[in-house]
């Protein structure tokens, strides 16, 4: 598998272009950044196994946690052909730190409400409910520009999500709809979870360098193109569950994207890699 | 944590399942799963009994519209109770007063 | 082996011994239709008659065999979140979402019956209701999960497929079912074995270890040897259990006996030995305490494996609750509609 130094993304042949090197960076980084998302959140939505609420939903979080981190393989292995053969989907998940992972902060919180002290135990439905929707009705929009993407293997992984992306948008809004207009309890909970979560949804609309490279290569979307309509579907949604939107919180501006992370990325990241990594060489 | 509860909350109604694979010809049970409503029963039979199967048809149905033929040692006798598919609980309502049963 | 804990007394049920009662005329005849089904290897199903103690003690073994599968989840569901590659983790996320699968079609075959899923959890929460022994023991190490496949997922296979002619149609149908998911699942388990074993040392010894502490418990699974086991003869008589719990410890030593070899492990019990004269192997003498006391509450992980069970169940009535009120909200908005 190789050792367990840090992978260099912007090492290349001495024959490439500037442009091509540029682009082959630009590749892999935004390839990283659409595979940690995944992984992140496959590996939150994998913890309701077993603790789901009925054993239906254990099923469906179990498919869509599946579908996710499926996702993120064929992502990874991507950029890992394009990295060199030292490298592999696992070298990617479970050799990198905090730091150099590029998901939404949003993802990788607990599935607990802001006032909880984050322990696994108080996990609440609709947290995972709310934050699985928010990313999901992104992500309809995302994979459906990535179908035109220049690269085409990520356009074709871009065709197989877009299909996954449609059934989780459609678990999760029925159950957004579920919650907030059903009993008391469950609009407070689910209201409680939209203030906490919406504004971490602002750093989807942060424009990176990185992004408008991959946009005006033709490898990404442009993300500003998305904007209005996502928070048209947003407010949709919302209405129909009787929730308010919370007044914007403009000075909230994660930055996991850019590999600052909250505190709680590192305890997600040493639990999932801590087998993996006390035995570097190993082949499982 | 909820407050102290007297009676058992209701459960989920229970439906019945269909499924056509893609070669089938005709719907099959497969068996039962607790729904609130129709859309939410076919949206969960997908991944309760066709995880493995692609482009399958779902059919759901309350179990307790199903009314089934008697068996035919029984065919002499009349029993409201006997065109049921079987004998759930939640097909017979029972006043509230009566509490758990 | 799900019929492991029948034979321990229930704490207030009737008695399985059929009991002399004035018996009317069409009952008697109700009685021999049955036993004629039985002989003829044919279905009971739902709406038949059946004797009153058939009913009671399927209900019992296909809801403690559903218990298992849910609670089963649990020991393998601990190494999920830390699976030491994204194949492992996604194999062990669709083997853990197979099981509770399984769990929800038995308790659909055990709702035919008349009681609801509702009653059989709510049992099993309030401790009157029995899972399969083996989920009491934790999982320690990554290799603890393929030696659960290997070994007691094994285990089950061969309990279930004589099932699958279960004279009750839902159990045996949904055991058949059951089965077709169920192979995946131990060749998953032995081929994680044998790349571990293909390993390095510390993989190896991870290995060895995790077999060194399932291997008893395993054997334990098929339950009491047949001379403690007084139900399983009614139970055999009836169709519900075809093969006895001896025969089938016995055919499962033969079998993994060379798979082991295979794996290159060894197996701890230095009485193992291949006995020419019987075509099987002999073992050594296995600790009916332990399995008492683990059946009896006493095992390693029972109380957290209830309370996780518990938890969850208890945690998750908001959301059940939420949803009931939605789609009555929904069905009363439709009928305002329509008015």
């Amino acid at each position: 598998m190789g050792a367990a130094a840090r992978p260099e993304p912007t090492a290349v042949p001495a024959a490439d272009t500037p442009s091509a090197t540029l682009d082959r960076a630009t590749r892999i980084a935004y390839l990283l950044h659409l595979a940690d998302n995944a992984l992140v959140l496959g590996q939150r939505n994998a913890e309701w196994c077993g603790h789901g609420p009925v054993l239906e939903e254990d099923l469906a979080m179990a498919n869509i946690s599946l579908d996710l981190i499926g996702q993120a393989r064929l992502l990874y292995q991507h950029a890992a052909s394009e990295l060199g053969p030292d490298y592999s989907e696992d070298r990617l998940a479970y050799f990198r730190g905090p730091d150099e992972f590029r998901n939404y902060t949003l993802l990788e919180l607990p599935h607990t409400g802001p006032l909880a002290p984050g322990a696994r135990a108080d996990r609440d439905y609709a947290v995972t409910v709310v934050r699985n929707y928010l990313y999901s009705e992104l992500m309809l929009r995302v994979w459906h520009g990535l179908q035109h993407a220049s690269d085409t293997q990520l356009a074709a992984i871009a065709a197989r999500s877009l299909k996954e992306v449609r059934y989780h948008l459609r678990h999760s809004r029925d159950w957004l709809l579920r919650l907030g207009d059903g009993t008391p309890e469950s609009h407070r909970r689910v209201q409680t979870a939209l203030n906490h979560l919406l504004p971490y949804t602002n750093e989807f609309w942060l424009h990176t360098a990185l992004e408008q490279a991959a946009s005006a290569s033709g490898l990404g979307v442009d993300m500003a193109s998305l904007q209005a309509d996502w928070a048209v579907a947003v407010d949709a949604s919302l209405a129909s569950a009787s929730l308010q939107r919370p007044a914007a919180v403009a000075n909230r501006l994660p930055l996991g994207k850019q590999g600052q992370h909250s505190e709680h990325l590192s305890y997600l990241l040493a639990e999932m890699q801590s087998l993996a990594r006390a035995h570097p060489q190993a082949t499982w | 944590m909820s407050s102290s509860v007297t009676k058992p909350l209701p459960e989920w109604p229970l439906y019945e399942v269909f499924i056509r694979g893609k070669q089938g010809l005709e719907h099959k049970h497969c068996g039962s799963l607790h729904a609130v409503d129709a859309a939410q029963a076919l949206q969960m039979a997908r991944h309760v009994y066709t995880r493995r199967q692609e482009g399958v048809s779902i059919w759901v149905v309350p179990s307790a519209a199903i009314s089934a033929s008697a068996p035919d040692d029984k065919a002499t006798l009349f029993d409201p109770a006997a065109d049921k598919i079987y004998r759930h609980p939640s097909f017979y309502a029972l006043p509230d007063e009566l509490g758990h049963m | 082996m799900y019929t492991q804990a029948m034979d321990v007394p229930e704490a207030a049920s009737p008695s399985l011994k059929v009991v002399a009662s004035p018996a009317s005329a069409e009952q008697t005849a109700q009685e021999q239709a049955f036993e004629q089904r039985i002989s003829a290897d044919q279905k009971i199903e739902p709406q038949d008659w059946m004797p009153a103690a058939y009913r009671h003690t399927l209900l019992r073994q296909i809801s403690q065999h559903a218990h298992s599968e849910i609670v089963g989840m649990l020991p393998e569901g601990n190494w999920i979140s830390r699976a030491p590659s994204l194949k492992r983790k996604a194999i062990l996320i669709a083997k853990v979402q197979d099981e509770c699968g399984h769990g929800l079609y038995l308790y659909s075959a055990a709702e035919t019956l008349g009681r609801s899923r509702d009653e059989m959890q709510s049992a099993l929460h309030a401790g009157r209701a029995k899972y399969s022994s083996i989920f009491n023991y934790p999982t320690l190490t990554w290799a603890d999960v393929g030696v659960i496949g290997w070994l007691v997922d094994g285990a089950a296979i061969m309990n279930q497929i004589p099932l699958c002619r279960c004279s009750y149609g839902p159990y045996a149908r949904a055991m058949i079912r059951v089965c077709k998911e169920e192979s995946f699942h131990q060749r998953q388990g032995y081929e994680c074995l044998l790349t571990m074993m293909r390993g390095t040392p510390e993989q190896r010894a991870m290995v060895q270890d995790a077999v060194n502490r399932w291997w008893w418990p395993v054997l334990q699974m098929f339950g009491p040897p047949d001379a403690d086991s007084p139900h399983s003869a009614q139970g055999m008589r009836w169709g519900i259990k075809r093969i006895s719990n001896d025969a089938l410890r016995q055919k499962f030593v033969d079998a993994t006996v060379p798979q082991a070899a295979i794996l290159g492990v060894t197996l701890p019990d230095p009485d193992l030995r291949w006995n020419e004269e019987r075509q099987g192997h002999d073992y050594g003498a296995i600790d009916w305490r332990e399995f008492w006391a683990v059946v009896g509450g006493q095992g390693p992980c029972n109380q957290e494996r209830l309370a996780t069970r518990v938890k969850a169940h208890e945690d998750g009535a908001w959301v059940r609750e939420a949803a009931l009120a939605h789609a009555a909200k929904q069905g009363a908005r439709a009928l305002a509609e329509a008015a």
